[in-house]
């Protein structure tokens, strides 16, 4: 007699599920909260738990709250491919993060299979090029950002050679491989191919190379904290040349990091709270109010992240994860249309992004803006 | 020429930060016949304590380093001992170095969750610029590194060698029983090692936190380069750790210079092999035989 009860009370709770499932927009972030990715991931963080406070505090995504749930990678591809596991067995209705690209790449496969959008972090180039639908950026990718650094480093800095450092990851290798035609292009010579490691802690002898190598320039893409390690080598060393790079290299934490040796850096940068966009320069201003410290591109990341997910989901007006992705795709996103953007931003069916960037430089470390360059297609 | 010389320095000057954590593997070895797997940990952590102190207290930087670094030579170095050491070493020294261990991780995930996963800033006590030697500019940071830590280890060997509380120390480690019928406090020479060792990290941290940035994760290069540093060196003699470090620093840093950055950890280990292979002692260290 018992078990038509069971039964019924089971078929009702599997039903119920669902439901409870839906009553919150539960976003799960892969993210590095510890080893060498731990700067960046932990701005990315912030940036996405930002969003989703001021989201809440306006009734949430369809009257329903945003929850973020964090899992740390420790910037290990494996870990990160248990915790996007982890992420779909739980129902995430999207995933965040990574960061770095390495990781990216070893995870996104599991997201794709259950068709659940990924927005990353990530730069480097590859990644998107695999025609997975479900992989969104938030970042410009290193084929958007190279061609300008290659013509900023001919046209600005008046270079005819470049020392390249680059850490030899997935985002490095994807960035030096980028920058090499770019910069043949512009007729411009490699005077020194320089190769470091993922969380190297000495970068004395690669200061020393580059400084032999007596280049015009020197071109250094690194991750945050070896971007700092470098430049402190490097200012040690005596290196007087140029020091050129992208957003890694100019932003806020390896400004704070690396100190005087940061003064006079240039490059191109992605995003910027220091850029001249109203939007921008408030999330700075509140990032910096609630955590004591000023944002770097990671953690505007994170915001954008969590508003491309509010934005495709009140165009689509239901909590629906293949349709999330369908709406990103190709879809551009303003800032009169969703503020939390805070960029204007339109979404290529690849998943890359095309939006305005800039150029800039550390001045007694703080990061100015020195011009806006425009959409690669405006 | 002059590039070789400025690898040369720069490798020196890494090394003799290696020297100062490998001969903290020689002191533990000598004292209580076991090696302290957390001994990275040991040269991350005084910076970490001196800036939590900073933030903490509010309190200017050489006040936070006071407290930081007392703090750190309590704690690690008279706790170490009453608190790990003392109880384990009665069940023989593998529970011992399994605990320094546990020891390692519970020291770099304390760091990480009590103060901060990501690098931190520290302070330099020496301005940036750079002197000519043989032609090549060396920075002062390193020429400071090379001068404090071979000045600190040279305190040490004199202290041990031409003192008599450093002599009753040697005895000590040499033969407890024989040390201890002669009236020596061993329990206090003991004790007194753990500090010095303490106090050996504190310098090493200090010298080195500048360009590697305070963070929780850098004594797993340290103290991998300070093992492979007191093996080649001879585990059981300070003066083997020093010529050890000091080899392992150039070679790592010609390594990165000549061969390639990414093949620069393979050229020690490769150096860690041949030793134990031709010279198993360490280049300094004298044989030993035990009895089992």
């Amino acid at each position: 007699m018992k078990s038509p009860w069971i039964m019924a009370a089971a078929l009702a709770i599997g039903c119920a599920l669902p439901a409870l499932a839906q009553d919150k927009v539960k976003l799960v972030d892969v993210i590095e909260l510890s080893g060498a990715g731990a700067s960046a991931g932990t701005n990315f963080k912030n940036g996405a738990d930002l969003a989703a406070a001021d989201i809440n505090a306006k009734g949430g995504i369809l009257g329903k709250p945003v929850e973020v749930i964090h899992y740390d990678t420790q910037t290990n591809p494996g870990a990160t491919r248990a915790a996007v596991q982890r992420a779909i067995d739980e129902d995430a209705y999207a995933i965040l993060g990574p960061v770095f690209s390495g990781p990216i790449s070893a995870s996104m496969q599991i997201s794709q299979r259950a068709e659940v959008a990924q927005i990353v972090a990530g730069e480097a180039a590859g990644f998107t090029q695999q025609g997975n639908p479900y992989i969104f950026r938030t970042s410009l990718s290193q084929s958007a950002a190279m061609p300008k650094i290659a013509k900023y480093l001919k046209d600005t800095v008046k270079a005819g050679s470049v020392a390249v450092v680059w850490v030899n990851n997935d985002f490095g290798k994807g960035g030096r491989d980028a920058i090499l035609p770019e910069l043949e292009k512009a007729g411009i010579k490699v005077a020194a191919d320089i190769a470091t490691e993922q969380g190297q802690a000495d970068f004395a002898a690669d200061a020393i190379k580059v400084k032999n190598a007596n280049a015009d320039a020197i071109f250094v893409y690194l991750n945050e904290d070896e971007s700092a390690r470098f430049l402190r080598a490097a200012k040690q060393q005596g290196v007087a040349k140029p020091m050129i790079g992208e957003t890694t290299l100019l932003g806020a934490k390896v400004i704070e990091l690396a100190g005087d040796a940061a003064n006079g850096v240039k490059g191109h940068v992605g995003l910027s709270v220091d850029a001249p966009l109203p939007g921008l320069q408030d999330f700075g201003k509140r990032f910096q109010q609630k955590y004591g410290y000023v944002s770097d591109h990671n953690g505007i990341k994170g915001y954008m992240a969590v508003h491309m997910v509010k934005w495709a989901t009140e165009k689509q007006k239901k909590l629906d994860r293949k349709g999330l992705a369908d709406t990103l795709r190709g879809a551009t996103i303003t800032v009169a249309e969703e503020p939390g953007i805070l960029i204007d931003t339109t979404i290529l069916k690849n998943g890359d992004l095309d939006r305005e960037s800039f150029l800039a430089e550390v001045v007694d470390g703080k990061q100015v803006i020195n011009t806006v360059l425009p959409k690669l297609n405006p | 020429m002059a590039e070789f010389v400025a690898f040369l320095i720069a490798g020196v000057a890494t090394g003799a930060i290696y020297a100062l954590a490998a001969i903290g593997f020689t002191l533990v070895w000598q004292t209580s016949q076991t090696i302290n797997f957390a001994q990275g940990e040991f040269v991350m952590l005084p910076a970490v304590l001196v800036l939590l102190a900073v933030k903490l207290l509010g309190a200017p930087l050489w006040l936070g380093a006071l407290v930081g670094i007392l703090a750190f030579i309590l704690v690690f170095g008279l706790g170490f001992k009453v608190v790990v050491v003392d109880p384990m070493i009665r069940h023989g020294v593998l529970p011992l170095a399994i605990a320094t261990m546990a020891l390692s991780t519970i020291m770099k995930e304390g760091a990480k969750d009590g103060f901060s996963a990501e690098a931190q800033n520290f302070p330099s006590f020496v301005p940036t610029g750079t002197v000519e030697v043989l032609g090549a500019a060396v920075s002062l940071q390193h020429a400071a590194i090379i001068v404090v830590a071979l000045a600190a280890i040279g305190l040490l060997q004199w202290f041990v060698g031409g003192t008599r509380l450093g002599r009753q120390m040697q005895a000590t480690a040499q033969n407890p029983t024989v040390a201890r019928i002669l009236g020596i406090p061993v329990e206090r020479m003991v004790l007194l090692t753990f500090v010095i060792n303490a106090a050996l990290a504190v310098v090493a941290s200090v010298l080195i936190s500048p360009l590697y940035l305070a963070k929780f994760s850098n004594g797993e290069t340290i103290g991998l380069f300070a093992f492979i540093a007191a093996i080649v060196g001879g585990f059981n003699q300070v003066r083997g750790a020093l010529v050890g470090g000091l080899l392992i620093g150039v070679v790592d840093s010609l390594a990165a210079a000549y061969v390639s950055t990414q093949y620069r950890l393979a050229v020690p280990l490769i150096l860690l092999v041949a030793i134990i292979l031709l010279k198993p002692e360490g280049l300094m260290g004298r044989k030993e035989e035990r009895r089992i």
